[in-house]
């Protein structure tokens, strides 16, 4: 599918969304809450079919972070990206490690470096990071660490 | 985690492999649930040698970068500085010279049919046969010398640089090259005479370790563990790069979904690496190794992402500039990762021997894990 037929498709699908051209991708901006639908019909729509998550990522703004999905279909080889603001104090968002198997990994990894709740993931704690670094957040903008040099 | 260890309910038993265990290929901790001798649950526990990379590059320029990203799929270095390079070309909006173009693909090649050998050799020394490793070893090690001879380094090259290569190709390259494929035809038949026709390999390797193609898609699996399941997944082929589009090359799939589909594939895909090689050896064009670039490159405001294909699946680098100087996030996408994340569904229910099997065909490299 084109970019165009992309956007109608999925304004079709979630009526208040937000997109960005001019990129590589697609980026279509949602409201944490709608993620969850949306990822599913993403996944199943027979005209989309998104199957394969290729990098799921997370950036802190300082004022917010912002939740980066790519999406690819293997059938039709169109490429999205999802994006999703999250409130810097309390960041959450539900979880697509079920529609993704890849997600659980990588959810798990954002966890711990930007300490983003995934509701209803079924295994959420530390995977990269050892014991005892539960809560540091090791990939906000503002962590330091005088032991652990980090910074060059 | 000693604590866990010992007899849980049903006759359930925990045990560790690793972080030392000679068949994680580096320091790899799997946490088995086992009954008997078939594992129920497999639980990776990362980050032994997680460097941050990502972190330290928020501070790096973007020429420095490139070094540290060597470290991390030592066994592809080559490709990795390629995607870094391409990623800040984008942004840059630097066209490269073709010379750089086609040093930078024969260099991809050569790394490729590198880290296969050594897969090989490493892969059947797990299983039990040692003298794979040095046939292996022979023919990697004239890689090495021609790596060596123009790059400087025989494992972190940080030779491909933004804007070209960091120097033009030593005067004997070509013919070193040609030198390498004449005894790689004439050693390649031992592969297949000493392990893949192998009734004991075989043995060892057929139907273990199924992953289903809907399986491979959705652990984000790539590289040859995706097309030993039949799922095309080529970079190379679907957004091609470089010179790719215009190279005659085939997309290796296999169709056994089981850790021999997924060897197949690989030993397959070094008789088309060493094709790519023989259509640009001889034309590699005259002129610049390297376009003119700025001293301090500073990409514009943005978000960039490049899909390469390394030796071991899609690596992916993804940049968000705020306009300076260094990158104010970065990104990895490893194949590594997304590959053991299905180690778990492809073992479970099979015996604990078989383990050694499956990860030697998902051929990891714990730095490209862990970044």
């Amino acid at each position: 599918m084109t970019n165009d037929a992309l956007k109608a498709k999925i304004t079709e699908l979630l009526p208040a969304t937000g997109f960005e051209e001019g990129g590589q991708w697609l980026n279509i901006n949602v409201e944490p809450a709608d993620w969850r639908l949306l990822a599913e019909q993403l996944r199943l729509d027979a005209s989309l079919q998104f199957d394969y998550l290729f990098c799921l990522t997370c950036i802190d703004w300082k004022t917010h972070l912002t939740m980066v999905y790519h999406l690819d279909s293997t059938k039709f080889r169109h490429n999205i990206v999802i994006k999703a603001k999250l409130d810097v104090a309390k960041p959450a968002i539900e979880t697509v490690s079920d529609i993704w198997r890849t997600a659980d990994f990588h959810e798990r990894e954002v966890y711990e470096m930007f300490g983003v709740d995934f509701i209803n993931h079924p295994d959420l704690r530390l995977l990269i990071l050892p014991d005892g670094w539960e809560g540091k957040r090791p990939m906000l903008k503002n962590f330091e660490d005088p032991v652990n040099m980090i910074r060059l | 985690m000693v604590e866990e260890i010992g007899t849980t309910v049903e006759g359930d038993v925990l045990i560790n492999v690793g972080p030392q265990h000679p068949a994680t290929h580096g320091v790899l901790n799997l946490l088995l649930t086992i009954n008997g001798e078939t594992i129920k649950k497999v639980e990776p526990h990362l980050g032994f040698i997680h460097r941050s990379i990502e972190k330290m590059c928020e501070s790096l320029t973007y020429r420095q970068f490139i070094y540290v990203t060597s470290r991390m799929d030592y066994l592809s270095a080559h490709i990795n500085n390629h995607a870094c390079a391409l990623v800040v070309e984008k942004g840059l909006q630097v066209e490269i010279p073709s010379r750089a173009k086609v040093i930078r693909v024969l260099m991809d090649e050569l790394t490729r049919i590198a880290s296969h050998e050594l897969w090989w050799g490493a892969m059947a020394m797990d299983l039990g046969a040692f003298t794979p490793f040095f046939h292996a070893f022979r023919e990697r090690e004239s890689i090495n010398d021609i790596m060596e001879e123009t790059c400087g380094a025989r494992l972190t090259m940080n030779y491909i640089v933004p804007g070209g290569v960091m120097y033009d190709l030593h005067p004997d390259f070509q013919k070193r090259v040609k030198d390498f494929i004449t005894l790689y035809k004439l050693k390649i038949h031992e592969y297949d005479e000493m392990v893949t026709g192998n009734i004991i390999f075989q043995n060892r390797m057929k139907g273990v370790g199924y992953l289903s193609a809907e399986d491979a898609i959705s652990y984000g699996c790539t590289g040859p563990t995706a097309r030993g399941s039949g799922v095309s997944c080529d970079i190379r082929k679907l957004y091609p790069y470089e010179v790719y589009d215009q190279l005659d090359f085939d997309e290796i799939l296999e169709t056994g979904c089981d850790s021999f589909a997924r060897y197949m594939v690989r030993i397959r895909e070094m008789n088309q690496s060493i094709r790519i090689i023989e259509q640009l050896i001889d034309t590699i064009p005259e002129g610049d190794f390297q376009a003119k670039t700025k001293a301090v490159l500073k990409l514009p405001k943005g978000e960039f992402y490049q899909r390469v294909e390394t030796a071991r699946g899609e690596f992916g680098v993804y940049i968000v500039s705020e306009g300076g100087n260094t990158p104010y996030r970065i990104k990895f996408r490893s194949p590594g990762f997304s590959n053991l994340s299905a180690l778990d569904q492809m073992a479970r229910g099979s015996k604990l021997g078989d383990l050694v099997a499956m990860m030697g065909t998902l051929d990891l490299v714990i730095p490209d894990i862990d970044r």
